[in-house]
């Protein structure tokens, strides 16, 4: 399936042209847990010369999609489609609602011509936020004058990795953050446990899974623990606390967008 | 444990999470076979391009299913060799008996066969009073331990070094082996030793296939110790007992998939032993079967093709799903109480057994798509566990609990107004009541969550909350 | 259920999944075609290449794969590089050959200690000497096709295996094998296939006790090859 071309619509800083329309599909996790994640994702937007609109949502249907629920999964997505395919794209900072459009949308209308259609349509321009910011958008880490003094490692999330590619983007972004050192850990692509419906489900096996996944974040000796997917963070997140670690867990928009001095660490509250 | 049982998947995990020795062998599994396969891999320039061909031609293959397996009948008989044709287990199981009453057997070599699983042929041929002898070392570990294989090409893979001393000096003393050997050489000699002389007395060897030819009527076993040549070799009767799904056209096109196999499987560039065999032997040979069979399965095969499922026949039963899976990585195989484990194994025990009594099997999945990505073949594995959770919730094979919770949500998802009302309310609640550590040790309703990990609280207020509040004093002023 | 009617059972399921009826006489020639013409895929750059390097690449893969190499210049120095390996491995001087013209051909009577008879193998053998129809580069691999010359069995029975293979029958890719295969057993139309056709590589090994790789598990534990150089000075 052909993606809109990269260098489409790309805005020079504040130059000529009309200003390209960002929907920012902010996420049901990023709605409800964190909407820091959701300011650092339009400020970063922003950065690039785009205009950030943040329009009626709920969730992209994922749940229902991954319960086998396809008529719900259905409703819910037409739901997205009429409310963002105006834009001229959409940035989600999170590789597994960003899937859920950009890849199984047009699964979800396989046998609905016209749903087909606009469903493509909009998988075509829906993109990531760190893939977005690298891929479309091309900006150069240093613009973003960002700081972080501190060690860091990245986890992988699955949805972002395997349904769209991301992997070196968040890197290069991150390689612009003064005084930050990247560890990677052991297994970066390995899943974290969270899957959805999955955590829940199977608790213990989830719970067995994360437990790798801590195991090598903390081996690394990094202080902060960053990914691209609130859902992960939570569960990685829940379970380094559960162990008493004191690794920091946040999302990798918040270190970009130089906002981690406002907001405590996921699972931490003020004066940690 | 209790095997074979994939209703009591969960509590079979539980039990499967609390052995140390099956966690070992995991880690093990995990820090071996991962890197191994990724360096073969790396070491092929044109492992993707083969990957892509296997697909292709297993694609074509299944296609023309009826056609090639016509004529794989048509050469296997010109080179003298019998097909039997099984729709069941129970006809398989039956032709196998035939087989072997024809000659009087009193004991069949084997090694190793999946289908020789699913079709539980041990047992049945015990009951018709005709020793079965596992000569693969897994396959042979696993029988002296009663258990089923917990893994498709390493059966034995959960068991440590120490139980399988244990193993042997239990069902080798009598034999007066009663020295409890403790260096895998060691082991691996005295199991040599003690076969060797079931080799030469076996009057049925009987062997799975990796491939079927049908250009040349021939089959394929890919092994590493040799078990399956000494097997179809020494007895008067070599049985194949093979899945429908096994045939591709020519040595050319099974030579292709040979490339892939062992990379993907072990890490290996070959297989130590990869034989084709075609027949009986030939008039003036000094050594081979004097009779050859194919038994051909289809046990739901047939039934897969022109299903949303089908591509799950273009399997190699490389393994590889399994060794990258978190979830088989945490449980191991015997959890999924099915002979087929792993995520392959949790799309294709649907197929062969129905998706209500497996139905655990596709849903205790994360959907991590590393199988998927590891898969020689392109078989799109969380598509198609996808889509065996459709059918469980079509078929209203969903606890009512799930089944609400997803209606519930769907209702508010649909309503932004009073799916923003009721976010405002809930998370106000949670970020309260989580407001000393911003987390939370338990909720009554999340046990499955805080069992083992704690639950970050929301900051309060949502984002959409927020960033209206933003817009409108940017308006404002 | 008759052996008649699983077949017919089996073809027609298969045909009403695929929503079909049989494939017509024009679309099986089209099939018959493509197994007629037999076309390889994709040979890796791996199984290609000159002579000389590819011989180099055949000893490195076999050798990584466990197996043993001794190169001599002359087919007849193969008794002696037999007799080289069994005082090596420490073995009684006694082998079983196959009974292959060109290898009991060669002049086991120069080694006065070596015992040589020539069948298949017995359960008590310890040693056989084969010949080989091929050895592959593109890993190492041994070919052995079955025949009266060439039983089974002194492939995997022993506990050591000797190959006598020559430089000139190596080649690049399986493929190359298969060709030649085709050609040597040509049949009017077609070609007849051996029992078996063994494709080994390296010894006898398995993973199965704590995922760490003994040898020997059936099969030999030491495959030795002795490799005649008979393309020294050529091109």
């Amino acid at each position: 399936m052909a993606r809109a071309s990269e260098n489409s619509n790309k805005p020079a800083n504040g130059s000529s042209g009309p200003p390209t329309n960002v929907g920012l599909f902010a996420t049901c996790l990023v709605d409800l847990f964190r909407p820091t994640v959701g300011f650092a994702s339009a400020r970063l937007i922003e950065g690039t010369g785009c205009r950030v609109h943040v329009p009626e949502q709920t969730c992209c249907g994922q749940p229902a999609y991954n319960s086998g629920d396809r008529r719900h999964a259905q409703q819910i997505a037409r739901q997205v489609i009429e409310t963002f395919e105006g834009y001229d794209y959409v940035v989600v900072p999170s590789g597994s609602c960003g899937g859920m459009i950009a890849v199984h949308y047009p699964d979800l209308f396989a046998d609905d011509p016209e749903w087909n259609r606009r469903a493509r349509a909009l998988a075509a321009k829906t993109f990531e936020l760190t893939a977005f910011l690298a891929d479309v958008m091309k900006i150069d880490a240093k613009d973003l004058a960002a700081e972080y003094d501190g060690t860091a490692t990245y986890h992988d999330a699955c949805a972002g990795l395997r349904e769209l590619g991301v992997k070196d983007q968040p890197r290069e972004l991150l390689a612009g953050v003064d005084d930050l050192a990247l560890e990677e850990m052991a297994d970066t692509d390995a899943c974290c446990g969270f899957g959805g419906t999955f955590c829940v489900k199977y608790g213990e096996i989830s719970t067995d899974i994360v437990s790798r996944k801590t195991a090598n974040v903390v081996k690394t000796g990094a202080d902060l623990l960053l990914a691209g997917d609130l859902g992960c963070l939570l569960n990685i997140a829940g379970r380094l606390k559960r162990e008493g670690s004191s690794v920091q867990v946040r999302h990798v928009a918040e270190v970009l967008a130089g906002m981690t001095d406002q907001t405590p660490a996921i699972g931490e509250a003020e004066g940690d | 444990m209790e095997f074979m049982q994939p209703g009591a998947f969960k509590e079979n995990a539980n039990t499967a999470m609390a052995d140390k020795n099956l966690r070992s062998a995991m880690t093990m599994l995990n820090d071996g076979m991962i890197p191994n396969r990724q360096g073969a891999v790396d070491r092929l320039p044109e492992f993707e391009q083969l990957s892509q061909r296997g697909r292709e031609l297993k694609d074509h293959v299944l296609a023309h299913l009826d056609y090639y397996l016509e004529r794989f009948e048509r050469n296997c008989k010109a080179a003298g060799g019998h097909v039997h044709w099984c729709a069941t287990p129970e006809d398989a199981r039956q032709a196998v008996l035939k087989i072997c009453q024809s000659v009087d057997a009193k004991s069949v070599t084997k090694g190793k066969s999946m289908i020789a699983e699913e079709i539980h042929l041990n047992a049945f041929l015990e009951q018709h009073d005709i020793e079965p002898v596992e000569t693969d070392l897994g396959e042979y570990i696993i029988q002296l331990a009663e258990e089923p294989p917990s893994h498709i090409i390493g059966p034995a893979i959960h068991k440590t070094k120490d139980q399988v001393s244990d193993l042997f000096l239990k069902h080798h003393a009598k034999l007066g082996r009663t020295e409890r050997q403790t260096e895998p050489p060691k082991m691996v000699n005295e199991a040599r030793e003690i076969l060797r002389q079931k080799y030469f007395d076996a009057d049925v060897g009987i062997t799975g296939a990796n491939y079927l030819i049908a250009e040349t009527g021939s089959s394929i076993i890919v092994t590493n110790e040799g078990n399956g040549d000494l097997t179809q070799t020494l007895p008067k009767i070599h049985i194949v007992i093979a899945s429908l799904e096994k045939v591709v056209p020519t040595l050319e096109d099974a030579t292709t998939f040979l490339r892939i196999l062992a990379r993907s499987a072990t890490g290996q560039e070959f297989s130590a032993y990869t034989t084709v065999s075609t027949g009986a032997r030939r008039g003036d040979d000094l050594d081979g079967p004097e009779e050859y069979h194919v038994i051909l399965l289809d046990n739901g095969r047939s039934a897969m093709l022109g299903s949303e499922v089908q591509d799950m026949l273009r399997c190699i039963r490389c393994g590889a799903c399994m060794n990258h899976c978190p979830v088989y990585q945490s449980v191991g195989g015997h959890t999924y109480g099915t002979v087929y484990v792993g995520p392959m194994g949790a799309v294709l025990s649907p197929a062969l057994l129905g998706v209500a009594e497996t139905k655990h099997l596709p849903c205790a999945s994360t959907l991590c798509g590393r199988c998927e990505e590891v898969c020689p073949v392109s078989i799109p594995l969380p598509r198609l566990l996808r889509q065996w959770r459709q059918r469980s919730f079509e078929a209203g094979d969903v606890p009512a609990a799930e089944r609400w919770g997803l209606s519930i949500w769907a209702f508010f998802a649909k309503r932004p107004w009073l799916y923003g009302l009721g976010a405002r309310l809930a998370m106000r609640g949670l970020a309260y009541l989580g407001r000393k550590q911003g987390r939370m040790r338990r909720l009554w309703f999340a046990g499955g969550w805080t069992q083992g990990r704690d639950l970050p609280v929301p900051e309060g207020e949502t984002f959409q909350e927020r960033w209206r509040k933003q817009q409108r004093k940017k308006v404002t002023g | 259920m008759s052996a008649a009617s699983g077949r017919d059972d089996i073809l027609g399921a298969i045909r009403q999944s695929l929503g079909r009826p049989a494939l017509s006489v024009d679309a099986k020639k089209d099939l018959d075609e493509h197994i007629a013409q037999h076309r390889a895929n994709l040979v890796p750059a791996r199984g290609q290449g000159a002579p000389d390097a590819l011989v180099q690449r055949f000893q490195e893969m076999a050798v990584a794969a466990s197996c043993t190499v001794a190169v001599v210049t002359d087919e007849a120095a193969v008794p002696s590089a037999v007799a080289d390996y069994l005082r090596g491995n420490n073995l009684p001087t006694q082998v079983t050959l196959a009974p292959d013209e060109w290898l009991t051909g060669l002049d086991w009577d120069s080694q006065s200690l070596l015992e040589t008879k020539t069948g298949a193998a017995g359960i008590n053998d310890l040693v056989t000497v084969t010949p080989a129809f091929a050895g592959v580069a593109e890993t190492g691999t041994l070919v052995a096709l079955s025949g009266p010359n060439h039983p089974t069995t002194l492939n995997f029975v022993p506990d050591y295996h000797v190959v006598a293979l020559r430089t000139s029958q190596v080649v690049g890719a399986y493929e190359e094998v298969w060709a030649q295969l085709r050609e040597a057993n040509k049949v009017g139309g077609g070609f007849t296939m051996p029992r078996n056709i063994n494709m080994i590589t390296g010894p006898s090994r398995t993973a199965d006790i704590a995922l760490t790789i003994e040898l020997g598990a059936h099969g030999p534990r030491s495959l030795h090859i002795v490799l005649i150089d008979d393309q020294a000075g050529q091109d």
